[in-house]
């Protein structure tokens, strides 16, 4: 590996003793003898495996749940419902006040999409909790779903979610974010080509090889101590100290190790009620998801549409950009509304561009709720728009790369956001890669700075 | 109930066993196993017979005999089955050779089974316990079937004769967008003929392409000559739509597939 | 439930245990026997982290009846640096940054050592092949690659 320290050579500092010297990692030694202890490495005397009882259909109502064959099924030590749950709404990010409360821990009179946690049965073995888990009854009415961002916006769509009230998320700002800068109108009034473009994706799921679960011992004191492999140590105690109305002193949460995440392990799906089962027990509990559940259960990356609109001039200045994002939460918010935020904040790109109008909207459908995966709600969008950006430069004659130098955004350019910019490197970056890609662009994008315009 | 693995000496033993209700039999494990492991609770118990011929194979005279609990990975070492070895070599990863079994992969549903599709293109017989089928109406049989299949039998065509195809997206270990094996005899000319053509992942399970094998018959193995059989390839085909492809996808792909092999 | 006794030499020790029939040998091993070194990922034969070496060949202990494997020679990871010292691959999947989550990575190795106790010298295609049945998800699969070969090359500088 190559270190160009050309770059940024005034900022740089080769006096120190961590960053720029190579280090082994400290956990490799554990990784290659098999000695690190990932959550489902401990193991319990008397421990109990959870298996969960999921809705078959993406929208129903629950007339009844009948778990008494279940209950005596042998092997099963205790069979949970909804009445169970002492706090059983909840939504994730209610601890920065992102509200309302919209999940139920299990589904208490209507399911909303398909693989949606109804019965939770607690027993000796795998096999028997399995086998008890198929014995459980539940009578359902099905409803109409919807899958389809769009055709959920449209009035008389099938309500997806009841505690939002309308499928869409009520943001402070309204049914969707909002980002306004400059005249969007007047841009595209002065603009010598418009270009409108649709994108779309598809939920795509992270895949870990270690599958989301956890195992909680109780201790004395009425304690638990949680086993887990969540991202997300700190906002998983809190929310089960909700969830279960526990004061977070009484949750013991042991983490940190984990068998590849990539934002999938960021939810709170299996903790509180893992908690649960032991407080109820009073014995230990494993809740580990299935390959099966891992793939169709645990939130994937949300699917998005982003419609882009740009003005730009034939010298390859974009003078306006307008995108109308669409994130599909599924039929919970969990990190969606965050995501889709995020996608306001991200769409004008690392470019500087006068007028601006983004809205995103976070979209409830009958879909498994989507959540954080890697950049969510920028990754989808950095797809759309640096294929844009290659068409508006295809549109204008323009080689791509200059295309972007024209336009990349410099320290002290101020962003649609009205944040100015500072530590921008992109025209470095540009350069160097310009020089590895052999892909030659004019002298003068070689000697520009991102310190200063006119360079 | 709990699951239960019974183990014994003889087929007769354990054909037998496997009367019972809730049984499977048990090979390499790569099948039913991962079924229970998943939580399929209809599966109470296992059986499985340790019989040596079960792992035999013999080759004489051109008659190749399998056994049943033979592995992908003793087909693929095998000197005398060089022929089938890619087959063997397209079954999972080096893992699941060493344990999948030439009969468990007659049960294998699509998108697997891509060893099975060899056997339908060499017209094999298969031994169970009740008595010896063609592998044709075995597979159409499977799902109903309870004995227990003891070995597989066929002869081994020319140096050359057995063409083999699997088609993933992943590579070199990924499951069948689709197989196609073709066991062709060409006259002194060139022409074709005796042809038979089994495809994989083009139904619920392996089935022949008799229009294409007809349409092949006289035919040379040029661009031209292979037209008409390419034209035909996917008659009475049913696809599954699945994560690896759609049906439309597989029909759509399956002529060009086709045509790589018989050209290649 | 009816127990059944099993016994099978474990990295060269003797390990008897009564186990639940139809147990597979990855929870056998994991919960009974206390190696946890072989790693439950799919229970599907798909991402190979439960990789463990029975009588010299690749298994996965995940579809594997722990029964069926009475008298046999298991090795597993945990095996590899007992005395201390570190395995020639271990030492390569760390001096490479082979490892990421590290979850794969005992599955790797399994197959890694199987690869190398045949093939000693093998090509980059045979490294390929060898790992074709174990997923990572994390590090991309071209460290671990380099570190499989580089593991090769120190083996071989050993013996000559």
């Amino acid at each position: 590996m190559e270190l160009r320290k050309s770059y940024f050579a005034d900022q740089r500092r080769d006096n120190l003793h961590e960053v720029g010297q190579p280090r082994p990692r400290s956990d490799s030694p554990g990784h290659v003898t098999g000695k690190t202890a990932y959550f489902a490495d401990r193991n319990f005397p008397g421990m109990l495996h959870l298996k969960m009882v999921r809705s078959p259909h993406h929208h129903a109502r629950i007339r009844g749940i009948d778990t008494s064959e279940a209950e005596k099924h042998p092997g099963v030590v205790k069979v949970l419902t909804a009445k169970d749950v002492p706090h059983n709404v909840y939504t994730i990010l209610i601890l920065i006040q992102i509200g309302p409360e919209d999940e139920t821990v299990l589904a208490d009179g209507k399911v909303r999409w398909k693989g949606e946690a109804v019965v939770a049965v607690l027993a000796e073995t795998e096999r028997a909790a399995q086998e008890a888990a198929a014995k459980v009854k539940v009578d359902y009415e099905v409803l109409p779903a919807v899958f389809d961002m769009e055709e959920a916006l449209k009035p008389g769509a099938p309500l997806v979610n009841e505690y939002h009230g309308q499928n869409y998320y009520l943001y402070d700002s309204g049914e969707c974010r909002k980002v306004r800068f400059g005249d969007i109108e007047a841009g595209f009034a002065t603009a010598d080509h418009i270009l409108e473009q649709t994108y779309s994706s598809s939920p795509i799921e992270h895949a870990p090889t270690e599958t989301t679960g956890c195992i909680v011992a109780p201790e004395g004191n009425d304690r638990f101590t949680c086993y887990t492999n969540t991202q997300a140590m700190f906002f998983t105690l809190d929310n089960a100290s909700i969830i279960l109305q526990m004061p977070g002193s009484k949750l013991h949460f042991v983490g940190g190790t984990v068998g590849g995440g990539f934002g999938g392990k960021v939810d709170v799906i299996v903790e509180p009620i893992a908690i649960l089962g032991a407080k109820l027990t009073g014995r230990p509990v494993s809740f580990i998801y299935s390959r099966e559940e891992e793939m169709q259960i645990s939130s994937p990356r949300a699917a998005e549409k982003i419609i882009i609109k740009d003005g730009v001039m034939n010298d390859g200045r974009i003078v306006a950009r307008k995108v109308t994002g669409y994130t599909d939460a599924g039929a919970y918010s969990r990190h969606s509304p965050y995501g889709a935020q995020k996608g306001a904040a991200h769409y004008p790109g690392p470019y500087t561009i006068p007028n601006v109008w983004i809205d995103t909207y976070c979209v409830y459908t009958n879909r498994t709720p989507s959540s954080a995966m890697r950049g969510f709600g920028v990754t989808i969008g950095d797809f759309a728009l640096e294929v844009q950006m290659d068409k508006l430069a295809r549109l204008i004659g323009m080689d791509p790369l200059e295309f972007r130098f024209i336009n990349t955004y410099r320290d002290g350019d101020m962003k649609a956001h009205r944040q100015p910019t500072e530590g921008a490197a992109l025209i470095e970056c540009m350069q160097e890669a310009s020089r590895a890609a052999n892909w030659p662009v004019a002298e003068k994008f070689l000697a520009m700075s991102s310190y200063a315009k006119g360079a | 109930m709990a699951l239960a693995l019974q183990t014994f000496s003889t087929v007769k033993d354990a054909s037998a066993a496997l009367k019972s209700a809730g049984t499977l039999y048990l090979g390499g494990g790569t099948l039913v196993v991962r079924a229970t492991n998943e939580g399929d609770v209809s599966i109470s118990g296992f059986i499985r017979s340790t019989e040596p011929s079960l792992s035999a194979i013999t080759v004489s005279g051109g008659k190749v005999r399998i056994g049943a609990s033979v592995t992908m990975a003793a087909i693929a070492r095998h000197p005398d089955l060089a022929l089938l070895a890619p087959a063997a070599r397209a079954v999972g990863g080096p893992a699941i050779r060493n344990m999948a079994t030439i009969g468990g992969n007659l049960f294998a549903p699509a998108p697997y089974g891509d060893f099975a599709v060899a056997l339908l293109a060499l017209d094999a017989i298969v031994s169970t316990g009740d008595g010896d089928l063609p592998v044709e109406a075995f597979l159409a049989g499977r799902d109903n079937s309870r004995a227990i299949v003891t070995s597989v039998g066929f002869t081994l065509p020319k140096d050359g004769g057995l063409r083999f195809l699997k088609v993933s997206r992943v590579k070199p270990k990924g499951i069948s967008v689709l197989s196609i094996t073709a066991v062709l005899e060409q006259a002194p000319d060139g022409t074709v003929s005796s042809s038979r053509i089994a495809l994989g992942c083009m139904a619920d399970r392996p089935m022949r392409a008799r229009a294409a094998e007809n349409a092949l018959l006289g035919r040379k193995l040029t661009r031209d000559g292979i037209a008409p059989a390419l034209a035909v390839v996917g008659d009475g085909t049913s696809p599954p739509t699945d994560p690896i492809a759609s049906a439309w996808y597989r029909n759509e792909v399956l002529p060009v597939h086709f045509g790589r092999l018989l050209l290649g | 439930m009816a127990k059944v006794p099993v016994q099978f030499t474990l990295n060269g020790s003797e390990k008897a245990e009564f186990i639940d029939s139809g147990t597979t040998l990855l929870h056998a091993l994991r919960d009974k026997i206390g190696d946890t070194s072989p790693k439950g990922g799919c229970h599907q034969g798909t991402c190979g982290a439960c990789s463990i070496i029975i009588d010299g060949e690749l298994r996965l202990s995940c579809l594997t009846l722990a029964e069926t494997c009475n008298g046999a020679d298991v090795r597993t990871t945990a095996g590899l640096s007992e005395g201390g010292g570190l395995h020639p691959l271990q030492r390569a999947f760390l001096d490479a940054f082979a490892t990421q989550c590290g979850f794969c990575t005992p599955g790797m190795i399994m197959a890694a050592k199987v690869l190398l106790d045949h093939t000693p010298n093998p090509s980059r295609e045979e490294v390929v092949e060898a790992l074709s049945g174990n997923i990572c998800r994390c590090t991309g699969y071209e460290p671990i690659i380099q570190a499989v070969l580089t593991a090769a090359r120190s083996n071989s500088q050993n013996v000559a």
